[in-house]
């Protein structure tokens, strides 16, 4: 059977126009929780223990949520759609509403 | 731009095997179910997940109604009634095995999920006396509540529990391995599945299941059509690492498949011509039937499918006068005049009587408790909505009971895709099967999205644990076969490739997805020809020849990704394959030719697979599957008779309680 000789794998951070994940370090514990679930694995363990994973491949992100679902820290991961997909919202125009009887 | 080390260990060219009854391959609902449905059997089962079982797949952060759940107890429709109803609305291309596997095991699944934590009614009593909940089972109701066969249900919770559940029966779970391809044999003339390979996708691992059967449970195709180099988690509906593995593994065997020729015009692809699925002003789906008004905040009309305009918001959720029941979902658009429910006037009427873009949903016109349903729980519940829509509108101030979300574009839909730019989507073709949801390979089944003509969470749910229960009974039987090392072998060199070829002359995955995607617009877009789609496989092939062997990368992840796009491209070529063989239009499969003025009059299943590199077909016509209740119950009497047996020590229990 041939030979597969290990080469030295590399990875560094694969830019795109959109940061789909932040971290807020002051409460990040650097878990890696969110990078244990990501389906997508694009979160790596940061090599500094305690500090948050990095976001190695943001364009891969598909904004499932599993992330901050997993979270034991309210508030350390934020995950936030591009700009492109933040639909609008306005008052609601006042008109008497017919379903009132409730 | 900052290196770092790669953080897990390099275990590329290292072999590990593992043996068991049954093999599942993909860890979804369907998979999750199917290998359930086998360990419950005594079975050993190993289970294969590209991600991490516990939030992957479709309803991996969830899924918020369940369709055809039509023997829960307060169904007012038989599984015979729904699952026919089906069959001829899609015009006979539906999947009627599955179906009816759906509309009559469905509900079994839904308690099953309950047993292991999932919640599936009110049990806080969040909703007492909404019009949509049943008081005594706290079952709550979606779309038609007359008939109540579909139910909200708390899907977020689903994936841990069955990841728990899995555990306790002692299933074997590899995550983060991606399954790559079936090993097979012949036995007495027969080609058998007798396991699969696959690699993990942080280490390099290369892994060896060995199996007596086999389910394939690996989701559908997607970024055929649709690619975005920069945005490439939001090409597609559904998730980025779903995109049709289980398809290419299959076909390269000698699977059949059918239908393979359906795509529609594209429904959502975030990257670009359409917006987050549920994040927009909307009224369908999980969004039924909020109220919609226009730019001057004057209320939209619903209508029955007569036309008559509906004074109530509950009317919205009837169906019409002399109407048995109506049919919604996801995969039912715009249904037959005869299962046709309430619907918002069409756009031209709209627009002639005046009413003025762009139009908004308004929930704040609605009672309390079906604001509170759509925005919290379906809004919430349903997969990739919890924190990018739910939790992250809230944050900007979004509050239902004072805003209204806009809509883009003409309709509800918020999208506006060209016709070249197509999906796998509405009951797309997949897996050709028998009433064992067995494929042609012996021992090899599937289920869920893999499957042809499917749709959704119930379905996954009910044919995977279907699935894995056949795939137990002939594991049962059956013992472990031995596999050819060549195999094994050709499989490595074929995975490992791209780790080793020649950097300063490479290709990404990214470069051949988007030719990939650009080639399958071009040659096989909104229109057919023979011409059209020769020239298309000329192209693939070119690239299979020149640029495949040019691809390279640098870690175990870029590997996994490399090998998706090598899927699609098989993919691509049995979807050109199969519109070759379709020789007339088809409206029902959205397949339209330019080379022949033929409409087809008898639609038919042209069901393809690939032999030692030939296509080869045969056409099976559309009602193959027989009665559905008779041959459901000609092959399940085991399942029908442990049912009654567990109903009957229920009441047993219950008279004992009194």
């Amino acid at each position: 059977m041939k030979n597969f000789d290990k080469k030295e794998f590399s990875v560094h951070p694969v830019g795109c126009s959109t940061m789909p994940i932040y971290y807020d370090e002051s409460l990040c514990i650097g878990c890696n929780r969110c990078a244990d679930t990501c389906q997508c694995d694009i979160l790596l363990p940061n090599p500094e223990k305690g500090k948050p994973p990095i976001v190695m491949y943001p364009g891969e992100c598909y904004y499932c949520g599993a992330c901050v679902m997993v979270c034991p820290r309210k508030g350390a991961i934020t995950l936030e759609h591009p700009l492109m997909n933040q639909a609008k919202f306005v008052p609601s125009i006042p008109q008497k509403n017919i379903f009132e009887e409730k | 731009m900052q290196e770092y080390k790669w953080p897990y260990a390099n275990e590329v060219g290292e072999k590990e095997e593992a043996a068991c009854d049954v093999l599942v391959l993909g860890g979804g609902l369907a998979g999750c179910f199917a290998a359930i449905a086998a360990a419950r059997k005594g079975k050993s089962v190993i289970l294969v997940e590209k991600g991490k079982t516990e939030h992957s797949g479709s309803a991996g952060t969830g899924f918020d109604h369940w369709e055809s759940a039509c023997t829960n107890p307060c169904s007012e429709v038989t599984p015979e009634e729904i699952a026919w109803a089906y069959v001829h609305e899609q015009d006979g291309y539906s999947n009627g095995i599955a179906h009816y596997i759906e509309c009559r095991e469905g509900y079994d699944r839904l308690l099953d999920l309950e047993s292991f934590g999932g919640k599936i009614r009110d049990t806080e009593d969040e909703f007492t006396g909404a019009a949509f909940r049943d008081e005594k089972t706290k079952l709550m109701f979606a779309y038609d509540y007359k008939n109540r066969f579909t139910l909200r249900v708390w899907g977020s919770t689903f994936k841990p529990a069955l990841v728990k559940a899995m555990k306790k029966l002692g299933v074997k779970i590899y995550d983060r391995t991606e399954a790559t391809a079936l090993l097979t044999t012949v036995e007495n003339g027969r080609k058998r599945g007798v396991g699969a390979m696959g690699m993990d996708v942080r280490t390099g691992k290369f892994r060896i299941f060995r199996a007596k059967t086999t389910v394939l449970t690996m989701s559908r195709p997607a970024r055929v059509w649709l690619f975005n180099s920069d945005t490439v988690g939001l090409c597609e509906f559904r998730p980025l690492q779903s995109i049709g593995s289980g398809h290419a593994m299959g076909y390269r065997a000698g699977m059949e498949f059918t239908m393979m020729e359906k795509s529609v015009r594209a429904e959502f692809s975030a990257a670009g011509r359409s917006f987050p699925p549920y994040g927009a002003g909307n009224n369908h789906n999980t969004w039924y039937a909020a109220t919609m008004v226009d730019a001057r905040g004057v209320e939209i009309p619903y209508v029955d499918r007569d036309g008559n305009e509906l004074k109530t918001v509950l009317e919205r959720y009837m169906p019409a006068k002399g109407q048995k029941f109506f049919l919604k979902g996801g995969v039912i658009d715009n249904p037959k005049y005869e299962y046709r429910g309430p619907e918002t006037l069409d756009f031209e009427e709209l627009i002639k009587r005046g009413y003025t873009l762009p139009f908004y949903a308004d929930l704040s016109r609605m009672p309390e408790e079906e604001r509170r349903v759509i925005w919290g729980v379906m809004v919430g519940e349903e997969g990739k909505t919890k924190i990018p829509i739910l939790e992250n509108y809230t944050k900007r101030g979004f509050d239902p009971q004072k805003h209204m979300l806009q809509s883009y574009g003409t309709g509800w839909q918020s999208a506006n895709f060209l016709e070249q730019e197509r999906q796998l989507f509405g009951a797309p073709g997949g897996i050709m099967h028998d009433w064992d949801l067995k494929t042609n390979i012996d021992g090899i089944y599937a289920a869920g999205d893999q499957l042809y003509a499917s749709d959704c969470a119930g379905f996954a749910c009910a044919t995977g644990y279907y699935a894995g229960r056949k795939a137990a009974e002939q594991a049962e039987h059956s013992t472990l076969s031995e596999y050819a090392v060549s195999q094994v072998e050709a499989e490595m060199e074929r995975l490992y490739a791209p780790l080793y070829a020649d950097k300063a002359n490479g290709v990404s995955w990214k470069e051949l997805n988007m030719a990939i995607a650009k080639a399958m617009q071009n040659y096989c877009g909104g229109v057919k020809c023979d011409a059209l789609l020769r020239e298309g496989l000329d192209l693939l092939q070119s690239y299979k020849k020149d640029i495949v062997p040019r691809l390279t990368c640098e870690n175990p992840h870029d590997l996994m990704r490399t090998h998706e796009v090598l899927d699609i491209l098989t993919v691509s070529e049995l979807i050109l394959n199969a519109c070759l063989l379709r020789r007339e239009s088809s409206q029902p499969l959205c397949f339209k030719r330019t080379d022949s003025s033929q409409m087809e009059k008898q639609g038919k299943h042209i069901v393809i697979r690939m032999e030692d590199g030939e296509i080869r077909s045969r056409e099976v016509s559309l009602d193959f599957f027989g009665d559905l209740k008779t041959e459901y119950e000609k092959q399940n009497a085991d399942y029908i008779y442990e049912k009654q047996n567990a109903d009957y020590i229920k009441e047993v229990a219950g008279l004992e309680e009194l």
